[in-house]
């Protein structure tokens, strides 16, 4: 079963990302202002000003008005802070005929999202489940064929789920996107859930067993109280990813419900009119907001939830 | 005596590896069966078995002489603990002792009459609240024998349930699961590497080895008689000490010879005629060997102290003797020195002897 | 007492049934979506399918169509450049921040969270901003040239010779706190006591990186290399949000030659063809990987 052990090194690529709560290695400092520390700090800053810096340009950009913007460099903070260029990038910004803003495509964005985490979420953690407890012959192949199927390119599925998607009535709805979602959310989803399931004693399921109960209620009584952190981190992982998500949201959508990024790029690189830079990265923030959120407050789950979903590409 | 649990050529294989291998057990009714053996030798995989959690690949289970081999683990009749506890760590001990009843949807006054008596049973009435991280090691082992107690079920299944405590803990359980066992009067398959659990808690001790059941026989028998080489030398600590010779006649006596020394059998109890020069192992518990003032036979061997290990109660020497190390018990109050020489003679009646080839007890 | 009669083993199929109809959406996924997904479109790679899919075979035509296609060629030539600047470029600063990370410094988790929020942000987004930075009328070349170089030029998403450059730099921005937190963690998977016997040896810092970390960290470094490539393999969004495959065509990608060509030119063959050869792409670097990290261990 090579397949399944190449997820294992995946997975155990995951877990060393936890691992590294261990702490700092390395050898120990010495005086503060060493040659050493001024050059590794010196380094570090650096690198995190690279890091930074776009950040900081579309902060400032998007709170100054166009004149200013004629005028000055990018970098400058904003004279006259004025907040119109985000009113107006969430209320009236226009994509060919709609001039209802980006609130349009983020309404759009948080209808695909929420049926899409849960589902996909449901779909690959009772999967995770059944392949990690209730074993028998031939999942593992399937499962195989799943993980390999996560480094084949959308590019190369993507029309004949068009089709299939159209035969049963739902290609252009939003019940379609949320089964795009689901699809190639399954293999990550599914490794993580049943690596995690795999991780728990074993014993634990089997007195379940003793004690007579089935496979669904041991899933909602035994298990899912136990993987709570791991649902999290599978959820800061799809809210996320499909958020971020362009190519689906342009193939599987119809104009007037795509999502937030679909709408953010016509905006921004529309070719009619005068350019408005302010307009624009005050709608590349708000669209980045809900992902960058996230983040901030997941913290150390959203390493570990990202390792993994390195895995998606 | 009514059989509990019959147990028919039972096979099981993993792929090529073979786990257990045409296997007949019978257990009867109330007793307390120990299956004794190093890891992998299949107990645990059999008592899976048994319990329903493993399918066979061949072979049939009975349990109070109905067919179970193709049930659920719910429908055997059995209640099983674990070395881990495998208790619900989100349920308190009361959840977790009345899950299986509530999953069966037994009335809540019967859950509760059930919950209290095995709580007074064990003795864990004031636990029932509290939640598993919040339990000691034995109690929580308490709490996952309770949940087979709660269960009203005809056989109690034991994995290795006292691996996971420190040593003082696990003597105590110990006495409680027998004493548990003397009162509940249950049909109990305990499986464990610990001989010592195995000796003191068994009516009778299954030593497994590859699959295979090396003997099946009460503790004192299995100690004093095993059945074959491999049984030997895995009972008792230290291990039987073991002579390679052969069998030679002294007149018309049969005595076992080893580097050219001789020792009489006449005490030994043979099972078939003792043929000259057949080539045989001679096993000898430490306490079996006797010297100086135990010497009881006008046979006259000498030994060199090698080693001294005091123990307290018992005294184990380490004896050098024509080129074998063997190991003596005695009292704790006779101590010798390094390089001592002493008259040394074999207690034959309780020896066993074993053909050199088929390590079957002869 | 009553007879032991055996049992015959009832039928595998149904027994513990629902964990069989659970995991249907998943072999059904596996199966029809990944698998029939991927075999019909290798299929009609080989037919003259224009606007709907058809199953008229003309050989290997839409293959010479493709490799025949300066647009296709100029994908696959960005693809590598990028491609192979990324991996060298994001292994390279990723170990590097990772290892400065890793001398005991301060403030770790405030640099982690820096190095890493680009992550978060979607291949849009970045593409968005670095579009603006490198706008040559505001960005970066009208600063320089206002600090007194008037002559500087810096417009790398206005020259089609190096456009790809300019993504380069974006997606780098976006990728490296990712590789930076899969090294940090292979470092610090490292046992302590090799430190500690480098340094009782006195081997030099740097050597002991070169000479014994880095060798230590292989199975790390290969892991990371296999999800990089097959990711830069998808590029896509980066590229329409930054440049829109402009200027001209100079900054093309397969991916985006297959989605235009599938949704857009209405030509499914030229498609299908182009995403067989991608998904040749990815198998050239998932099967030697594979190969090398399993074939050599027990099989079957």
């Amino acid at each position: 079963m090579a397949n399944v052990s190449s997820l294992n090194t995946a997975a155990a690529g995951f877990d060393a990302v936890s691992a590294e709560v261990a702490g700092p290695r390395g050898r120990k400092p010495r005086k503060i202002l060493s040659r050493r520390n001024i050059i590794l700090y010196g380094l570090l800053g650096l690198a995190a000003l690279y890091y930074l810096l776009p950040l900081y340009v579309m902060v400032v950009t998007s709170m100054k008005g166009m004149p200013e913007i004629r005028l000055g460099n990018i970098f400058s903070p904003p004279v006259e802070i004025t907040f119109e260029p985000w009113v107006k990038a969430w209320a009236t910004a226009c994509t060919g005929l709609n001039c209802d803003g980006l609130s349009r495509g983020f309404w759009n964005s948080v209808r695909i999202l929420l049926p899409s985490v849960v589902v996909s979420i449901a779909v690959a953690s009772v999967s995770g489940y059944a392949l990690a407890n209730w074993r028998f012959k031939g999942a593992d192949l399937f499962f195989s064929i799943l993980i390999v199927g996560a480094f084949i390119p959308y590019q190369v599925m993507i029309y004949p789920i068009v089709i299939l998607l159209r035969e049963l009535g739902v290609y252009g709805t939003l019940t379609g996107l949320v089964i795009v979602h689901t699809i190639f959310g399954m293999p990550i989803l599914t490794l993580l859930f049943r690596n995690y399931f795999t991780s728990l004693p074993e014993e634990l399921f089997k007195a379940a067993r003793i004690d007579g109960a089935g496979f669904w209620q041991i899933y909602f009584r035994i298990m899912l109280p136990m993987a709570l952190p791991i649902f999290v981190v599978a959820m800061i992982l799809q809210v996320t990813g499909i958020w971020n998500d362009f190519l689906f949201g342009v193939v599987f959508t119809r104009p007037d419900s795509y999502p937030m990024t679909v709408q953010l790029n016509n905006i921004v690189n529309s070719v009619q009119g005068v350019k408005e830079y302010n307009v624009n990265m005050a709608a590349t923030l708000l669209t980045g907001a809900v992902p960058l959120i996230v983040y901030f407050i997941s913290g150390r789950l959203f390493v570990r939830g990202i390792a993994a979903g390195a895995v998606k590409g | 005596m009514a059989t509990s649990v019959s147990i028919r050529d039972l096979s099981l294989s993993f792929g090529s590896v073979t786990v257990l291998k045409d296997l007949n057990l019978d257990i009867r009714d109330g007793e307390f069966l120990v299956l004794l053996g190093s890891s992998g030798c299949g107990k645990s995989t059999l008592l899976n078995c048994i319990a329903g959690l493993l399918e066979p690949t061949d072979g049939q289970i009975f349990i109070k002489d109905r067919n179970v081999t193709w049930e659920e683990p719910k429908d055997r009749g059995i209640g099983m603990v674990f070395q881990s506890y495998a208790l619900y760590p989100q349920m308190t001990v009361e959840k977790n002792l009345s899950f299986g009843l509530r999953v069966a949807k037994v009335p809540q006054a019967e859950i509760d009459k059930r919950v209290a008596r095995a709580a007074e049973i064990l003795q864990i009435g004031p636990l029932l609240k509290r939640k598993p991280a919040e339990l000691s090691g034995g109690q929580r082992q308490r709490v996952a024998i309770g949940r087979a107690l709660v269960r009203d079920v005809d056989v109690f299944l034991f994995d290795e349930p006292l691996s996971n405590l420190d040593a003082k803990l696990r003597s105590e359980l110990r006495v409680e699961i027998k004493r548990l066992h003397q009162q509940l009067k249950n049909t109990m398959i305990y499986v464990t590497h610990d001989q010592i659990e195995a000796l003191t808690l068994a009516d009778r001790i299954a030593i497994m080895k590859s699959g295979v059941i090396q003997q099946l026989d009460d503790p004192i028998v299995i100690y004093n008689r095993p059945k074959n080489l491999f049984v030997a030398g895995f009972i008792g600590s230290p291990s039987m000490n073991f002579l390679r010779g052969e069998i030679a006649l002294s007149g018309d006596r049969p005595v076992f010879t080893t580097h050219g020394v001789s020792f009489a059998l006449d005490a030994y109890d043979a099972s078939e005629p003792l043929a000259p020069s057949r080539k045989v192992v001679l096993g000898l518990r430490p306490e079996h060997v006797m010297i100086d003032s135990d010497v009881n036979s006008p046979e006259l061997h000498e030994a060199v102290v090698d080693i001294e290990e005091p123990m307290g109660a018992d005294n184990l020497l380490w004896l050098n003797h024509a080129g074998h190390t063997m190991s003596v018990r005695i009292g704790g109050a006779r101590r010798y020195a390094p390089g001592a020489r002493v008259r040394m003679s074999f207690d034959m009646g309780l020896a066993s002897l074993f053909d050199a080839e088929t390590e079957d007890r002869i | 007492m009553r007879s032991h009669a055996p049992a015959g083993r009832p039928s595998q199929l149904f027994r513990n049934l629902n964990s069989k109809i659970a995991l249907i959406p998943m072999i059904l996924i596996a199966l029809v979506v990944f698998l029939g997904g991927t075999v019909w479109t290798v299929v009609y790679s080989f037919t003259n399918s224009k606007l709907l899919p058809r199953l008229k075979f003309v050989g290997l035509e839409q293959y010479e169509r493709l490799w025949d296609a300066p647009r296709w060629i100029i994908s696959i030539q960005n693809l590598a450049i990028y491609g192979i600047l990324s991996l060298i470029f994001s292994l390279v600063i990723g170990f590097v921040l990772a290892a400065l990370m890793d001398q005991k410094i301060r403030f770790e988790n405030t640099f982690r969270t820096i190095f890493l929020y680009p992550f978060a942000l979607s291949f849009i987004v970045t593409g968005l901003v670095w579009q603006w930075i490198l706008n040559p009328e505001y960005g970066i070349q009208s600063i320089v040239r206002s600090l007194g170089f008037p002559g500087f030029t810096f417009d790398p998403l206005y020259n089609s010779d190096i456009v790809i450059y300019g993504i380069l730099i974006a997606g780098l921005w976006q990728g490296t706190g990712l590789v930076m937190c899969l090294m940090l963690a292979g470092l610090r998977g490292i046992d302590e006591d090799i430190w500690k016997a480098a340094r009782v040896d006195g081997i030099p810092m740097w050597r002991t990186y070169i000479f014994i970390i880095i060798p230590m960290m292989r199975p790390v470094f290969i892991t990371t290399l296999v999800l990089i490539a097959s990711g830069i393999v998808k590029v896509y969004d980066l590229v329409v949000a930054q440049t829109s495959g402009g200027p001209g065509i100079a900054s093309e990608v397969p991916a985006k030659y297959v989605y235009d060509y599938m949704f857009q030119a209405q030509n499914l063959g030229q498609g299908f063809a182009a995403s067989t050869m991608m998904l040749i792409t990815v198998a050239i670097i998932i099967v030697p990987w594979a190969y090398l990290e399993f074939g050599g261990k027990k099989r079957g």
